[in-house]
């Protein structure tokens, strides 16, 4: 049976390139702007292009906050794709603070002046898995991946970083925690990589058992 | 560790890749962008930047169904531009599948429209284009409108106000080296990888492999060329060989 995932359309982001990396990886790719959708879909991706406070915004004003909480507490794997990933947090300093979905321990900030760096950080650059984990099935010790962003992820636990990156310093490139993940970088634009680790991620399961 | 980036650049022209040698652009290479874009995927390039060098607005349609073909086989990011002057062209680009516009007149022309974009879709949502030509008394200056108007603006000056207006990358053409083969401006993309803190992207003359280590050496981030690679079986691939062995950090599939 076709696995069918929902790419969340919440007028925010590249839907195309994520589902043409879903078809090509055999699953159905399907676009939901209607919250109550959400329970058709076998996986959901929440992906993102954009500015941290309109996501935020319009998931509010459609409903989609509210659904995509029951569906994390339904236990449905859920992706987060860089801006997506941020939403899951508490909240991000970008544009003044918004607060986000919640769903990690985490703050999203800038990358600090101090490290004197060239931001966005764009460009092919290598994950560090902390675990195994089995994500990362069939991919090399440490796979490039491609990033493009201004802001990056700061978990308050350490446990939900399943891969970190190093840019200046390391920073959160892969969270994981039961049912939900978040992945910084674009594993729709990551080629072979890329697209081995969404498969992985909607073709088994991968559910991380509770603490 | 962040790899150095190589761009293949497809300038398109009515629907078919052709080949530019000072911003003219007459000889067709592939006659369908889709087929280069296949072969591009399968030879480990690292991005793709598609280019709409059609003389008029009336190409947009066209080209936007270009970007919505190829990007259903194109697992690299994927940057368009061309004729970009309006919030709406912008958006359906996008949704044809394009990751990141790339602009240039419109930051003589309407600031505001990038401002927007950048705010909507976020820096790095956007690069900024810059063409430069040498002038008659020896200075270079910034040219727009496809390299028939001088703005008798200094390069570095102008980088920094494509920064101040929302880019998240620089990607820097020079006019005479463009299809000239001697390599990239290295002094112009030296004085502007120094003087911004967004990503600059090295484009035009690129006639050996070398040229692409020279540019990287420069300070650019990412390296791009279009007619050399059309040329060559597998000529990304050779090209990351070159870049390895002289020691540059690059992605290896």
């Amino acid at each position: 049976m076709t696995i069918k995932v929902g790419i969340i359309d919440y007028g925010m982001g590249n839907l195309r390139s994520v589902s043409n990396a879903v078809r090509e990886i055999s699953a159905e790719p399907g676009l939901v702007s209607d919250p109550e959708k959400l329970s058709d879909f076998d996986r959901l991706i929440l992906p993102g292009v954009g500015a941290f406070p309109d996501a935020v915004t319009q998931l509010r004003k459609t409903g989609m906050d509210q659904a995509l909480e029951e569906q994390v507490k339904s236990g449905k794997l859920i992706l987060g794709l860089c801006l997506g990933m941020q939403l899951m947090c508490r909240g991000s300093e970008e544009g003044g603070y918004s607060k986000g979905l919640c769903w990690f321990d985490a703050d999203v900030a800038r990358f600090p002046e101090k490290l004197n760096l060239k931001v966005p950080h764009v460009g092919w650059n290598n994950l560090l898995p902390t675990k195994h984990h089995p994500l990362f099935r069939d991919l090399p010790d440490e796979p490039d991946v491609y990033f493009t962003h201004s802001f990056r992820v700061e978990c308050n636990h350490q446990e939900d970083v399943l891969a970190w990156c190093d840019y200046g310093e390391p920073f959160a490139a892969i969270i994981g925690r039961n049912n939900i993940f978040g992945m910084q970088f674009h594993p729709e634009k990551s080629q072979r990589a890329g697209l081995t680790l969404l498969h992985n991620f909607i073709g088994e399961d991968i559910c991380l058992k509770s603490a | 560790m962040l790899k150095k980036r190589l761009i293949a650049v497809l300038i398109v022209n009515n629907g078919q890749v052709v080949q530019s040698i000072k911003f003219n652009h007459t000889n067709a290479i592939h006659y369908d962008a889709v087929h280069a874009i296949e072969c591009f995927n399968k030879w480990a390039i690292d991005e793709i930047v598609i280019l709409n060098v059609a003389r008029t607005p009336e190409s947009r349609d066209q080209f936007a169904d270009t970007v919505l073909h190829i990007s259903e086989k194109c697992f690299v990011p994927l940057t368009a531009g061309g004729w970009i002057t309006e919030d709406g062209y912008a958006d359906t680009l996008l949704r044809c599948g394009a990751d990141k516009l790339i602009l240039n007149t419109a930051f003589a022309d309407d600031s505001a429209l990038v401002r927007r974009l950048s705010d909507r879709f976020g820096r790095q949502c956007i690069v900024g284009s810059m063409d430069v030509m040498q002038c008659e008394d020896g200075r270079t200056t910034v040219r727009v409108g496809r390299g028939k108007v001088d703005t008798g603006m200094d390069p570095v000056k102008w980088a920094c106000s494509m920064v101040e207006n929302g880019t998240g990358e620089i990607f820097l053409n020079s006019i005479d080296h463009d299809g000239a083969r001697k390599g990239y401006n290295l002094p112009v993309l030296s004085m502007i990888c120094h003087a911004v803190n967004v990503p600059v992207i090295a484009f035009g003359g690129v006639f050996t492999w070398d040229h692409l280590v020279e540019g990287l050496n420069a300070g650019a981030q990412a390296v791009a060329a279009a007619n050399i690679f059309h040329y060559t079986e597998h000529s990304t691939r050779k090209a990351k060989r070159h870049l390895a062995a002289a020691e540059i950090p690059i992605r290896r599939e």
